[in-house]
């Protein structure tokens, strides 16, 4: 095919209005005469709500409602578990608007309804709440002690969730190994912080009964489905809509009190209701993750070769389990990486406390395991004496052990472990040259010997990514532009899926890219699809519009044979037109094809009339739509992967610590990236360089400082630290393409990658630049007080 | 975050400007650069009943380098000294302080007489003014009158100026001939305010450190001393970082920002 | 309610509007009584950078100034940079380098890195100086090396070849 496009760094479509100022972001979508919403959310932890006044509030001018739990009638409501697994003995979710007891600093008590944001704010400190405190539960530890506090008064305990998962004979391997540790590892609360906060628009119409809603989610069926039973609307008079989504990670796929209230107010109202969550509410409202304490215990022959883990693990869930055990599950699944460890134990305990609920953020689960598994093999290096490098050399499945099952362990999407390809030992060699691994300890002590000290670390990672059930996408070539059009059930969160499908469907249609509009997180282009979650995307709705596009291909073909009155296998598809091999001049434009292949007689343009012309795209005695036949130059597709597909990668990066101040920066940075065949190289990197990014945040900038009360005492941009462009060191990118065997483009999920391996690579530089004073990190993120710290107590245990 | 109501004052002369003060007393807010107050004002952190917005009274910006001072008008944006070249001739303390002082964006409303009022014992400026044994020029209804940096900085954001004065002018003296300066920082972030930080002038064998972040207000300490640095200031926990590690920057900056200063000092130049 | 005029020029354009509460944000006036939306609101506190835009010039936080302190200003957003479809070398150059992912930070990148290089006006930028201009805005996605290297661009583009 001349025009190849997939795997091209094409520039992306939707730039073409994004970098205009031209998108359209939940804020931006204007409705008329709308009324703004804010929240009265909880001051404390944990405590009973023994009264509520609103009458002042709602005598303030302006206001138009302020509605507490009992004031929603039967939609007086907890939200639904989404992933319910029997290992969770009571699990429990956020009611709409807190009755009786608040869990967490962030809950929503009351919402109010106002004729601006501004008066809302005004009317929110204006209701009086009486509180009887209740002893908080912040600290994982604490929590599962006998007697300690319950983050539910009417719970028995703290355990949200308990499972012993195993593969092997771990205690066998144990028993024979000749080198045995202990490594306890900690990893802090972090959350996504995409620049655009989550936001909702609902607008219902009382003559026609539709509810439109517009959502900053990840999951826009899911809203719909949910709203049109909650509420009793036909599902078709249900349209959700994601507009131009200002980041996602993860945060934006939970389904939140919010996305149940807006609507349910509008739908009193008959007004459109607007709530736009401000930076602070986005702290408290919005899920976090990460926050989990590991004791593993790592089993190795003298040389080096992982017999078994044991890994027993906290997870803090947070006050609710909305999500299940997805994270702890990922991080059990992941624990081996890409190493073959044959037996392993892993059992972990997800634990209420009351902050605000844990979800999937961006790694989800992976960044821990990979902190825990890459500390552990840095440690068996250390412990016998061989290179950081080499001790993985040593483990790694090698390509012809593919697939690998890890027993009958099993991933989030319910199915058993199984890699299913990869390139581990030729991913390192790549990331060895890309960062200087081999020439690094001159480098090192010339450092040193300035002064300055300076350190290495790297560390890999797997990811299972584009997981089932199934995505679809709706393919069509447009009769009035000629251009195709793309649907897909799941959505962009700014990754930049527009431009990915895109070249898929130009490559199956041979049109430029540039003409493919794709349409994501809009209900009513494509009732059916599960959501952007996992690095599933690309994947998944990628194989399905390449299943659409080629049905459509094959149309296209079928009745350009007719009109041009040529055999199919004679055809060429390719520039926007059908032709006769050899006679380029004997042609007919996808357009006429499209206008043809739908038996109206109209003929508004040239095109139309022209497409008259040829003979009809069907030939039919009868009907002039046959039976078995569709209208239009267009088809439906579906792909749904037999199991997740793993990618993997390697970063490495090179470190400075100022031993007197605690201070780190990062020199330099590479990552090798291997996520099977690339649809677009540019946003891969993209991807993965942003997920370092945010992956240095999780090293050393950023964590969710919770006190002992349960108060988030760093609840804004001017206390979380996300890392500026003079925080980030500049990336060198180096890609590997191991095609996924099970699907058919070979691609595999990169989406979340770039950021799992980075607290662990900057663990082992910051030991490996202090190493002569017997450094070890242990827990994540650190910052300059508490690197500080570690070097101090070292000097003392020295001295 | 939205900020909560407030009477709005757009005085238009300093006459009209020193009356409302007066008339309006400490229920106003003074609204300078608003970097620091409007998101004070949107988190409803700050709750004023009024603000009085300096921004359209003429004659109070402007720069001048002369009796032996770098004197800012209190309106003078951050940027605009940060880029007189006259005023880094004279003082180069000043452009290194303020290329510190959050970020280019920041600066360019920001102005010089608001970082010195609003008093953040974690803000650069209020250091630089004090080791400098600079002063600022206080006016009200009742007159005009200077005072010192070192009787003006109480506490965290308190200064000992009465409800009714505004500053007008921050006055910068300059070091001595053949003195070096440098001021340093350690933050988490380029931009954020300071663990710690050090303004520096070491002038005809003495040396002069005034400390940020470290204490309820500027810590001056007239030795090159890192010992009797720790000992003067007084660092608190907060999230960000222990006393006991800010007491040990304020060691490590109190020696390197010295061993700066003197390094310029030799070289002339700075 | 009498309120307070205000007749700012942005982008060109005067704009008369009688402001109810002195209280409302100028990053709330552009974007909800002028409809100007691309002027993003990440924080409301002054650090993420989303609402820059330049104000009589200087490159401000939107969302850190009342409307009416903008009386008799002239403004320029995002949307007053492209020339019809044509966009501004910027604009075209964070298309080009891939710097920009969801696109909600990118406006006040954009406009920060306007009034950088009006100021600087040379070809020759380096990596630091680039890192050091455009650290007062906060992104989420890119990792900002390709934002580095579109300002980079752009710095060309505009004042030719280093």
């Amino acid at each position: 095919m001349a025009t190849r496009v997939f795997g091209k760094p094409i520039r992306r479509n939707e730039d073409l209005r994004l970098v205009r100022g031209m998108g359209s972001y939940l804020d931006d979508v204007e409705t008329a005469d709308p009324v703004h919403v804010a929240f009265l959310r909880s001051p404390h932890a944990h405590a009973r709500i023994s009264s509520v006044d609103v009458s002042v509030a709602r005598a303030l001018p302006g206001v138009v409602g302020v509605y507490l739990h009992g004031d929603l009638g039967e939609h007086d409501i907890e939200l639904p578990l989404m992933i319910p697994h029997p290992c969770m003995p009571y699990p429990r979710t956020q009611r709409l608007l807190a009755k009786g007891e608040v869990h967490y600093v962030g809950q929503t008590i009351a919402m109010v309804v106002a004729e601006s944001r501004y008066v809302a704010e005004d009317a929110v400190e204006l209701i009086d709440v009486d509180y009887d405190l209740l002893p908080a539960v912040v600290d994982l530890e604490r929590a599962l002690e006998a007697g300690a506090p319950t983050t539910h008064s009417d719970s028995p305990g703290n355990v949200g969730a308990h499972l012993v998962q195993v593969v092997g004979d771990p205690d066998e391997a144990f028993a024979r190994a000749d080198v045995v540790f202990t490594e306890r590892i900690e990893i802090e609360r972090s959350a996504g912080q995409s620049m655009e906060t989550r936001g909702v628009l609902a607008s219902y119409d009382p003559r026609t009964r539709e509810l439109s809603v517009w959502d900053t989610t990840q999951a826009p069926l899911t809203i719909k489905g949910s709203l049109g039973s909650l509420f009793g609307i036909p599902y078709n008079k249900v349209r959700v809509k994601q507009p131009d989504m200002g980041g996602g990670f993860g945060t934006k796929v939970m389904f939140y009190p919010d996305e149940i209230l807006v609507p349910w107010a509008s739908i009193q109202l008959g007004r459109p209701v607007k709530y736009v969550e401000d930076r602070i509410e986005h702290f408290l409202g919005s899920t976090h993750e990460r926050k989990q304490v590991h004791e593993l215990e790592l089993a190795a022959t003298k040389d080096g070769e992982v017999l078994a883990l044991r890994d027993r693990f906290l997870h803090d869930t947070g006050a609710y389990i909305p999500y299940g055990i997805a994270i702890a599950q990922v991080a059990a699944t992941q624990l081996p990486g890409p190493y073959r460890v044959p037996s392993f134990r892993v059992e972990f305990t997800a634990v209420y406390t009351n902050t605000v609920p844990v979800t999937p953020y961006r790694g989800c689960g992976r960044p821990q395991a990979c902190l825990v598994i890459e500390r552990a093999m840095d440690r068996l290096a250390d412990e016998i004496g061989v290179d950081r490098a080499e001790i993985r050399r040593r483990n790694y499945i090698c390509p012809e052990e593919f697939p690998y099952r890890r027993g009958d362990i099993l991933f989030a999407d319910g199915l058993p472990v199984t890699l299913d390809s990869g390139s581990y030992e030729a991913q390192l060699d790549t990331l060895l040259d890309a960062i200087g691994w081999h020439g690094f300890r001159e480098e090192q002590a010339a450092a040193r010997a300035e002064g300055r000290r300076i350190g290495i670390g790297l560390a890999n990672y797997v990811e299972g990514t584009g997981l089932g059930p199934y995505e679809g996408a709706h393919v069509q070539v447009e009769p009035t532009t000629g251009k195709v059009w793309v649907a897909t059930g799941l959505v962009s969160i700014g990754q930049g899926l527009e431009t990915s499908l895109a070249q898929i469907a130009a490559e199956e249609l041979g049109v430029d890219t540039e003409d493919v509009l794709v349409v994501t997180g809009d209900t009513q282009a494509m009732p059916w699809g599960v959501a952007t979650f996992a690095s599933r995307a690309a994947v998944v709705s990628g194989n399905a519009v390449a299943v659409a596009a080629g049905e459509v291909r094959r149309k296209a073909l079928r009745f350009a044979a007719n009109m041009l009155e040529a055999a199919e296998d004679d055809l060429v598809l390719e520039g926007g037109r059908v032709f006769v091999k050899g006679a380029p001049d004997r042609f007919v434009t996808l357009k006429q094809v499209a206008i043809a292949s739908n038996p109206l007689r109209y003929a508004f343009d040239a095109d139309a009339r022209a497409a008259t012309q040829f003979a009809p795209a069907r030939r039919s005695d009868g009907p002039q739509l046959p039976e078995g036949e569709e209208p239009g130059l267009e088809s439906v597709g579906y792909y749904s992967p037999p199991h997740a597909t793993w990618a993997s990668g390697a970063h490495a990066a090179v470190v400075e610590v100022d031993e007197e101040t605690g201070e780190l920066r990062y020199l330099r940075y590479a990552a090798v990236h291997d996520c099977g065949t690339m649809i677009n190289p540019m946003i891969v990197e993209g991807q993965v360089m942003g997920g370092v990014a945010q992956g240095i945040g999780g090293a050393f900038y950023e964590r969710m400082a919770y006190d002992q009360d349960g108060q988030l005492r760093n609840a804004s941009f001017m206390d979380f630290l996300i890392p500026y462009a003079t925080e980030v060191p500049p990336m060198r990118l180096e890609h590997l393409e191991t095609p996924s065997p099970l699907n058919p483009k070979g691609i595999k999920g990169a989406g979340e990658a770039g950021c799992i391996p980075v607290p662990a690579l900057t663990a082992a530089a910051i030991d490996d630049a202090l190493a002569d004073l017997g450094v070890r990190v242990r827990s994540m993120p650190l910052d300059p007080c508490s690197l500080k710290a570690l070097i101090d107590e070292a000097r003392a245990a020295r001295a | 975050m939205k900020p909560p109501p407030f009477d709005y004052h757009r005085p238009e002369s300093l006459e009209e400007a020193l009356r409302l003060r007066a008339e309006l007393g400490p229920d106003a807010s003074v609204l300078a650069g608003g970097q620091s107050l409007v998101p004070m004002l949107n988190m409803r952190l700050a709750r004023p009943a009024a603000l009085i917005d300096l921004n359209r009274v003429p004659g109070l910006a402007g720069i001048r380098v002369e009796g032996g001072a770098v004197r800012v008008g209190a309106m003078t944006r951050h940027r605009a000294l940060e880029r007189s070249d006259e005023a880094h001739a004279a003082c180069p303390l000043l452009r290194e302080a303020l290329g510190l002082v959050a970020h280019a964006i920041v600066r360019n409303r920001g102005t010089i007489g608001g970082s010195i009022a609003h008093a953040d014992p974690a803000a650069e400026l209020p250091s630089v003014l004090t080791v400098l044994g600079g002063h600022v020029v206080a006016t009200s209804v009742r007159g005009q009158r200077t005072v010192a940096a070192s009787d003006l900085f109480e506490f965290h954001f308190t200064t000992s100026l009465e409800p009714d004065e505004l500053v007008t002018e921050v006055v910068f003296p300059l070091p001595p001939s053949g003195a070096g300066t440098a001021f340093l920082e350690i933050s988490r972030r380029h931009g954020d305010y300071a663990l710690a930080g050090v303004a520096c002038v070491v002038a005809n064998g003495s040396t002069r450190l005034c400390f940020t972040g470290v204490g309820p207000t500027p810590v001056l300490v007239e030795s090159d001393d890192p010992e009797a640095a720790a000992a003067a200031t007084q660092p608190a926990d907060d999230i960000h970082g222990t006393a006991r590690y800010r007491r040990a920057l304020v060691r490590v900056l109190a020696r390197r920002a010295t061993a700066l200063a003197r390094e310029r000092a030799g070289g002339g130049a700075a | 309610m009498s309120g307070t005029p205000v007749r700012v020029t942005v982008n060109g354009r005067l704009h008369e509007r009688v402001v109810a509460e002195p209280r409302l944000l100028l990053s709330d006036f552009l974007r909800h009584e002028l409809g100007l939306t691309g002027t993003h609101v990440g924080c409301e506190h002054g650090v993420c950078g989303c609402c820059t835009i330049r104000l009589d010039g200087e490159a401000v936080r939107s969302c850190l100034l009342f409307a009416v302190q903008a009386d008799g200003a002239e403004i320029v957003t995002i949307e007053g940079l492209a020339r019809g479809e044509e966009l501004h070398p910027i604009q075209a150059a964070f298309r080009e380098c891939h710097g920009l992912q969801c696109g909600f930070c990118t406006p006040g990148f954009v406009m920060a890195v306007d009034a950088y290089l009006e100021e600087v006006r040379r070809p020759d930028l380096t990596d630091e100086e680039v890192r050091e201009a455009i650290s007062g805005n906060l992104c989420r996605c890119t990792g900002y090396q390709n934002i580095v290297e579109a300002v980079k661009l752009a710095a060309k583009t505009m004042y030719g070849e280093a």
